[in-house]
């Protein structure tokens, strides 16, 4: 991969927001380059998507709740832990899954409406599985910081003085 | 108060020029500013984290004279690494309160009344009176947009006379971001050696390099001995408040400037210095996301302004454009006192950093890129509406 096509990457990846045109000035290439990058990098599927991060807590009524599950599940012969994995991230409330080391094997990121909700995914979905052994349910009180960005910090608060040598 | 209980020298001594700007632009609501001469990141976490440890565990009394021992090895080490300079924490490096203070103490170190010192403008505002404050003569040598705003090897040389001392040097360049490459400085030091003068070499904006590799002029053969290299945390590890600068040189010289630092400072303050020594020991990945961010804002500030008509050389280094604004028929100062009250964007003018800076604006890019972009806008705006005035 080119040095122009990893820097991109990396401003992308702060702020999905970026136009052609600007990465085009911040990259110092032509939109037409930027471009064909983009096009490459989405097409290797390096680039997955193009997200905003919300903080929902501001919206009045959307709130969800976040849980994370830790699973012991038992590997399939051949298969490994992809098997039950993929049975498992294919419930659109999954938000993520990462096969872990330690002391349980899958960490599942979920959201849903209420506790309720998440209960009964528990108890209907996930546990019911056969290779899944036990499940332990945290649910996220408060989000400080995700993806590298702190929640509540106070962005346009610039403490430096207007004019400085 | 009388007026004699100010001595005459210190009322001769103009204020800077950026003090009247800043008074205006800060009586104002809703400024952008570009004005500003420091890095828009806090210090990395880990410097400020390591700054807290060394108070909570009591370090709270002097160091030695010259700084920390464990903080000029990790600078003798820095410089070696990355600048191939080479220095003995011992005797040949003291820790200043900022990279100003390393350069008074030089000047005050060095100077008989009359010495001449040759600087380059458009420069940083403190070079001039500093070393007129130690009773010195500054020589100003100008430098060009068409050169680049480099110091050419003919201008120092046509500049030197029997009573010149020394030559300050500043790359990058703080107001034009000018960098002074391999062959400049071999041709610099050429005449600097043939004349035997010394150079105070300013690198605080050594590590704030985009497209080449820094030379250090120090690094050049013979040039050591007659090299005073200044530098500091400040602008690389987005540490300005802490006020925690260095300067390194020849034990003889170095020991007669800590003589002035003994009896004036005492040393610098202790929790920045252990803060620093984390910075140099662990922080450099940071300076590398911070230069890319600055890179990337360099480019986009210069091709907007391109884009708006006024001339803008790319700089090679530090956080500063210096765009030409003749174009517009206003003086410097009239541009950026229309731009802030029109606009509310605040630049700084070029003539604040030298009488050769008449005819540009600095514009700082150390800032976010939402405000960079609604500068930007802004300034397009006021252009276009000088165009439509003038047409």
């Amino acid at each position: 991969m080119t040095e122009k096509a990893l820097e991109m990457l990396r401003l992308l990846e702060k702020n999905a927001a970026y136009s052609n045109e600007l990465l085009a000035d911040l990259l110092n290439i032509s939109v037409a380059e930027v471009k064909a990058i983009r096009n490459e990098l989405e097409d290797q599927a390096v680039i997955l998507g193009y997200q905003t991060l919300i903080d929902w807590t501001k919206v009045l009524n959307t709130e969800l709740v976040t849980a994370m599950i830790e699973v012991k599940v038992t590997p399939t012969r051949g298969k490994g832990f992809d098997q039950v994995a993929e049975r498992i991230y294919r419930f659109k409330e999954v938000k993520a899954l990462y096969l872990m080391s330690g002391g349980y094997d899958l960490s599942i990121t979920i959201e849903a409406q209420s506790m309720m909700e998440i209960s009964r995914f528990v108890s209907d979905k996930l546990s019911p599985l056969d290779s899944v052994m036990s499940t332990v349910t945290h649910f996220i009180l408060k989000k400080y910081k995700h993806d590298g960005v702190i929640f509540d910090q106070d962005n346009d608060h610039d403490p430096r003085m207007l004019v400085t040598p | 108060m009388s007026e004699r209980f100010v001595a005459s020298h210190i009322k001769a001594l103009k204020p800077s020029g950026i003090r009247r700007f800043f008074d205006l632009a800060q009586s104002m609501e809703g400024v952008i500013s570009l004005g500003v001469g420091e890095p828009d990141f806090t210090t990395p976490w880990s410097v400020i984290e390591a700054s807290y440890h060394s108070l909570e565990r009591g370090f709270t009394a002097y160091t030695p004279n010259a700084g920390l021992l464990a903080l000029r090895q990790s600078i003798c080490r820095f410089l070696d690494t990355r600048f191939h300079v080479q220095y003995h924490p011992e005797d040949e490096v003291i820790v200043t309160v900022g990279a100003s203070q390393a350069i008074d103490l030089a000047f005050r170190a060095m100077l008989n009344p009359g010495d001449e010192v040759i600087v380059m403008e458009p420069s940083f505002v403190s070079y001039v009176p500093t070393i007129t404050l130690a009773g010195g003569v500054p020589v100003v040598v100008d430098t060009y947009e068409k050169d680049a705003f480099k110091l050419s090897k003919d201008a120092v040389e046509a500049a030197i006379t029997d009573k010149t001392k020394a030559i300050l040097i500043c790359s990058p360049n703080n107001p034009t971001g000018a960098v002074l490459t391999k062959e400049d400085l071999m041709g610099i030091s050429e005449v600097i050696k043939r004349h035997d003068l010394f150079v105070i070499s300013d690198e605080i904006y050594a590590d704030l390099l985009y497209d080449d590799m820094y030379t250090s002029i120090a690094s050049l053969e013979g040039m050591k001995e007659r090299t005073l290299l200044v530098s500091g945390f400040s602008k690389a590890f987005a540490m300005t408040g802490w006020r925690l600068g260095y300067v390194c040189g020849p034990t003889a010289l170095i020991a007669e400037m800590l003589k002035i630092h003994q009896y004036t400072i005492m040393s610098a303050p202790t929790m920045a210095q252990y803060g620093a020594v984390e910075a140099l020991e662990n922080g450099l990945s940071e300076v590398e996301m911070m230069r890319e961010s600055y890179k990337q804002r360099r480019n986009y500030v210069v091709k907007t302004l391109t884009r708006m008509g006024l001339d803008c050389h790319m700089p090679g280094g530090a956080f500063y454009v210096f765009p030409s604004i003749k174009s517009t028929g206003l003086t410097s100062s009239e541009f950026a006192e229309r731009l802030l009250m029109e606009e509310k964007v605040a630049v700084v003018p070029g003539n604040v950093f030298g009488d050769s800076g008449e005819g540009y604006i600095r514009c700082s890019y150390a800032a976010s890129m939402k405000q960079l972009i609604e500068a930007m806008e802004r300034m397009a705006h006021f252009i276009k509406q000088l165009t439509a005035e003038g047409s």
